[in-house]
């Protein structure tokens, strides 16, 4: 099988903190592998480095088979949705989908398609010309899942992408994350504080604390390797801690209430 | 629509909904035409250095230049606070041409600003010479892209938009003040003179007057050559910079 994902001895050091411990892992074509575990374990740091956005301090990545330093190709290979906002406020909807897509070198033509195809996914086509800044948080984070797609990226990655979604918006988005990956062959990446959703939606799971893989492989296989019964178990047997929502550290917490206020 | 006009456009579109800034901004010039054009008029006039006006209202418009551009400029830092910075770092585009972009939309504004400003020294009394309008505000723009590609590259270096009074107090107040834009240079004292004179920005003040009043301090050419010269490396500089942001 194709791999989209790849990483060896991925590492990245900020000072005397090792946030990545040379990790090893790989995502074949088509599958939805999930990122699980604590505050501070690493994940979003992984992920900044899969998408050029960080060097990494050694080791290499490569997505859809490029290499970190082919970064034209690299970025145009994958979507993503960021742990923290990142649309602006101040245009509207559609604007912020326009820019994107003159970003990406969309054709005008198609692009008018493609909006109109991601926001009726998300059921935001009736909020098209509204402001941002008068979206709630569950909408801009649906019109960042839609952003992401829209230039049909082979990889996507999604960095905690449910955090202020109710939970019929994020059936919805996974039904349509699991309709790509079967469709178009869709790889994915995402990272999670929800046990549920890692057991749900992901081919295979990824444990990962303080900038290690603890764990890998499908549900069952972690469960049977722990001799657990549910992943929750699994979870606290390998890392030690709990990563239910609740236990989030304060900061968290509060920039995920930050994020369902909108922030301005 | 490419990657460099839609970051042009997103500035342009941005300024023109922002009307309470358009209007706030416009406070600074007004406040500094009365207060130095009647303050100073008549006993600049009573000296015998002819019209103030003249002298006062293009360091005026560069004045309204300067302000908008470096402002645009710095709005990086608020991009990234916000975060929507990160989507245009992991776009296939290249870094130079996010901050050539941004550089291009900031000049544009604050074209539009030193325009508007520009009509209101008409309706006080400037008389320019009309062929030299066009020729002049190409020259706003360049100032324009001058210190957007400024305030890009002191974003770059910045934190957070609380350092922005700073900025603004100790390095583009005395950058504006030492450019000769509101009192002559030939009677200025030697040591004023000589810091002036290393100032680029003197240059842009000196040409945008002799394209509209016809007297220059230096000459058309030298003032063209410095103004581009300085745009040139201070996006360079720029580039280098934002080259180096993490979102
Ligand atoms: N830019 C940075 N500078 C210094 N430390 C950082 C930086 N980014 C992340 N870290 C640290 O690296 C560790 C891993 O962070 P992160 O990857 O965000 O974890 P996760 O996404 O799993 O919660 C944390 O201890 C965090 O404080
Ligand atoms: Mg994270």
């Amino acid at each position: 099988m194709e791999k989209m994902i790849e990483a060896q001895n991925l590492t990245k050091k900020f000072d005397s903190l090792t946030a990545v411990d040379s990790i090893n892992f790989e995502v074949p074509k088509g599958t939805i592998a999930a990122f699980l575990g604590p505050n501070g374990a690493g994940k979003t740091t992984t992920i900044r480095m899969l998408t050029t956005l960080l060097q990494p301090t050694s080791g290499e990545t490569k997505v859809n088979g490029f290499s970190h330093k082919e970064v034209d190709k690299i970025r145009h290979s994958f979507g993503i949705v960021f742990q923290d906002p990142s649309l602006d406020d101040d245009l509207t909807a559609e604007e912020n989908l326009v820019f994107h897509a003159a970003l990406y070198g969309i054709s005008k033509k198609d692009a008018h398609g493609k909006i109109d195809e991601v926001l009726n996914m998300v059921d935001l086509n009736d909020r098209r010309k509204d402001f941002v800044k008068t979206f709630s948080g569950g909408m801009k984070r649906r019109l960042e899942i839609a952003r992401s797609l829209m230039h049909t990226p082979a990889v996507l990655f999604l960095d905690e992408p449910t955090i202020g979604l109710d939970p019929q918006t994020r059936n919805k988005m996974w039904e349509y994350v699991k309709e790509l990956r079967t469709t178009k062959g869709l790889t994915v990446l995402f990272t999670t504080h929800y046990m549920e959703e890692a057991e749900k939606a992901a081919d295979i799971v990824f444990i990962i604390d303080h900038g290690k893989i603890v764990a890998r492989g499908t549900v069952d296989e972690i469960k049977k390797s722990t001799d657990t019964k549910t992943l929750e178990e699994a979870f606290l047997k390998l890392t030690g801690s709990d990563i239910r929502p609740s236990e989030a550290s304060a900061a968290d917490a509060f920039k995920s209430q930050a994020r369902a206020w909108g922030r301005r | 629509m490419n990657a460099l006009q839609v970051l042009w456009r997103r500035q342009v579109i941005k300024y023109l909904r922002s009307r309470s800034r358009i209007i706030g901004s416009l406070g600074q010039p007004l406040l500094f035409l009365l207060v130095f054009g009647l303050g100073f008029g008549k006993i600049f006039e009573a000296a015998g250095q002819g019209s103030y006006i003249k002298l006062l209202a293009p360091g005026i418009m560069i004045m309204s230049v300067v302000f908008t551009a470096i402002f645009t400029g710095i709005e990086i830092i608020w991009d990234r606070q916000f975060g929507f910075l990160k989507e245009t770092l992991v776009a296939p585009v290249s870094r130079f041409s996010i901050m050539f972009g941004k550089t291009l939309g900031g000049a544009t504004v604050s074209v539009i600003q030193g325009v508007i400003v520009f009509i209101i020294t008409l309706l006080v009394g400037f008389h320019p010479i009309w062929a030299g309008v066009v020729p002049a505000i190409i020259g706003l723009f360049i100032i324009g892209a001058l210190f957007s590609a400024f305030g890009i590259a002191l974003a770059s270096k910045l934190k957070d938009m609380q350092s922005f009074p700073i900025v603004m107090n100790f390095v583009v107040m005395p950058l504006f003040f030492l450019s000769g834009s509101l009192f002559p240079l030939n009677t200025a004292p030697t040591v004023l003179k000589i810091l002036t004179e290393i100032n680029p920005l003197t240059y842009g003040v000196d040409l945008i007057r002799g394209l509209l009043g016809g007297v220059y301090q230096f000459s058309l050419g030298l003032d063209s050559i410095v103004l581009l010269v300085a745009t040139a490396l201070v996006i360079l500089w720029g580039a280098y910079s934002f080259k180096k942001i993490e979102a």
